[in-house]
């Protein structure tokens, strides 16, 4: 852990959402949006598909289609470092799984031992040891999000942003991936979209569901203790009817 | 497995080759039957081998130079959309011009040697490799590229990395197009004008009413275009490393 704070360098900080209004073809989206996700902790964005949720990744992380009003800041001043995992994996074919976790570094021709070696690292605690030489093609659909989860993380930006990253595996595979996750993105500032309650009981230390055109945060919740909770947990189980319960009574 | 059918086919063509002249009863001097054809082969191969090596330089140099040529067009296209904007319209107009019908002026213009059917060559591949490598940069996946602007990626770096190895699917099916295209640029130069080729020697041997001849040139010029577009084809599959192995998928889990 040290050494991964070390190489972080900024402090994670919280991201602010100010007066945001945004309209695209001629529906608005957003009007007078506000909201703080607090630092160095994980929030999941729920609510019905097209709310908007994916489209408030895309300002975060400087998306230059987008056309919008209002601010969004972050609380250490400068825009920081910030890295993006999809729905998709977006692993490129050519290159093997140990170029994958490389990318950032590759495509800013920043590529050292050092770097290589953290590479390896992560690929063997991930439980992905040996299989740097592969290409893409060769894994399962769960490797190659783990490897695209790591890819996310060798880039060691203090804020990371989620987009329904697990929702293309089955049901025990995204578990595993959920509990991997959970350790190694411990302290950043994290901003998930996810369509599942669960995985938002397990992984968020505060949720929020978004509803409505334009788009209105109906439900915030803080969560306690450690990530990833065990569904047993009570405060996952209440919380998760809870949540479901509202998701539902809204399509 | 592939060399096997591939000698099946080739015996099965020629049965019906046979077959037809068997049943129809047409004269030599219309068409030959493969037996002559051979004879004519062997017979002529002294003077035949020349006009081989001729048109075999033609269409390497020619797919050589257009492959390049029209890779570079691709590329600038690709950064500089200033030149895009005005060079794409006037590409895909050129194409309504029938390239046979400049082949008298590139002869008029280059001379009779080589350099005409080059050129010839390379006008009628320009195209089919220009459109199919720019067309496959452009269709790289915007998450692709959506991601590599999140990560600060350098604009020459993702070039490298992601959007020209996205194209290669395309640009390879593009170079399979010009190489099978190729051999016609180089023939019809050589009927225009030349002392040398198989164009050539078969107008030479039309003059002469020699069929069999006419037939003979005719059979190496399609060995020799098959033969490129399988070392083409295998080529273009190596480059292309990681779509084969999308068969063998999921067997570690």
């Amino acid at each position: 852990m040290p050494e991964r704070q070390q190489q972080g360098g900024v402090a994670p900080p919280a991201i602010n959402f100010q007066k945001l209004s945004l309209a695209f073809n001629g529906e608005v989206l957003f009007d007078d949006f506000s909201t703080t996700i607090p630092a160095g902790s994980c929030t999941c964005l729920l609510g019905p598909s097209g709310c908007g949720k994916s489209t408030l990744l895309k300002i975060v992380s400087g998306n230059p289609n987008l056309d919008y009003d209002g601010w969004v800041s972050f609380s250490g001043g400068d825009t920081p470092g910030i890295s993006w995992m999809a729905q998709n994996d977006l692993l490129l074919p050519w290159l093997s799984v140990l170029d994958n976790v490389l990318l950032g570094a590759k495509l800013r021709s920043e590529t050292t031992p050092a770097l290589r070696y953290r590479a390896e690292q992560l690929l063997s605690e991930a439980g992905l040891a040996g299989l740097g030489a592969k290409l893409p093609s060769e894994l399962s659909g769960g490797m190659r999000q783990r490897v695209a989860l790591l890819r996310t993380l060798m880039e060691n930006r203090p804020v990371i942003l989620m987009d329904e990253p697990f929702s293309a595996l089955d049901a025990l595979t995204r578990m595993k991936l959920q509990n991997l996750a959970a350790r190694l993105i411990q302290g950043k500032t994290v901003l998930m979209v996810t369509h599942d309650p669960m995985e938002a009981m397990r992984l968020a230390d505060r949720v929020l569901v978004l509803r409505g055109r334009p788009a209105h945060l109906v439900y915030s919740l803080d969560m306690d203790g450690q990530t990833p909770r065990d569904p047993e947990d009570s405060q996952v189980q209440h919380g998760y009817v809870q949540l479901v319960k509202l998701l539902m009574e809204e399509s | 497995m592939s060399i096997l059918r591939l000698g099946i086919l080739a015996t099965g063509l020629l049965l019906l080759w046979q077959l037809v002249i068997v049943a129809t009863g047409v004269p030599k001097f219309i068409l030959p039957g493969p037996i002559p054809v051979a004879q004519a082969i062997i017979a002529h191969w002294s003077s035949l081998q020349g006009h081989l090596l001729t048109t075999f330089i033609e269409i390497v140099l020619g797919l050589v130079i257009g492959t390049v040529l029209g890779s570079l067009c691709a590329l600038t296209m690709f950064l500089l959309p200033l030149v895009k904007r005005w060079l794409l319209p006037v590409l895909v107009v050129s194409q309504a011009i029938p390239v046979f019908a400049l082949a008298p002026i590139l002869v008029l213009w280059l001379g009779y040697g080589m350099a005409s059917k080059v050129a010839m060559a390379v006008l009628i591949i320009f195209f089919p490799v220009t459109s199919s490598l720019y067309y496959g940069m452009q269709r790289t996946e915007p998450e692709l590229l959506e991601l590599a602007r999140i990560m600060g990626a350098r604009p020459l770096a993702v070039l490298r990395w992601v959007v020209v190895p996205s194209a290669l699917p395309a640009f390879g099916s593009g170079l399979r197009v010009a190489t099978a295209v190729a051999p016609i640029g180089a023939v019809v130069g050589e009927w225009v004008g030349s002392s040398s080729g198989l164009g050539y020697y078969m107008l030479h041997a039309n003059a002469r009413m020699q069929v069999d001849v006419m037939f003979a040139a005719l059979a190496i010029l399609a060995v020799v275009s098959l033969t490129l577009y399988f070392v083409v084809d295998k080529l273009v599959s190596y480059i292309l490393f990681w779509e084969q192995s999308d068969e063998h998928v999921k067997k570690t889990t």
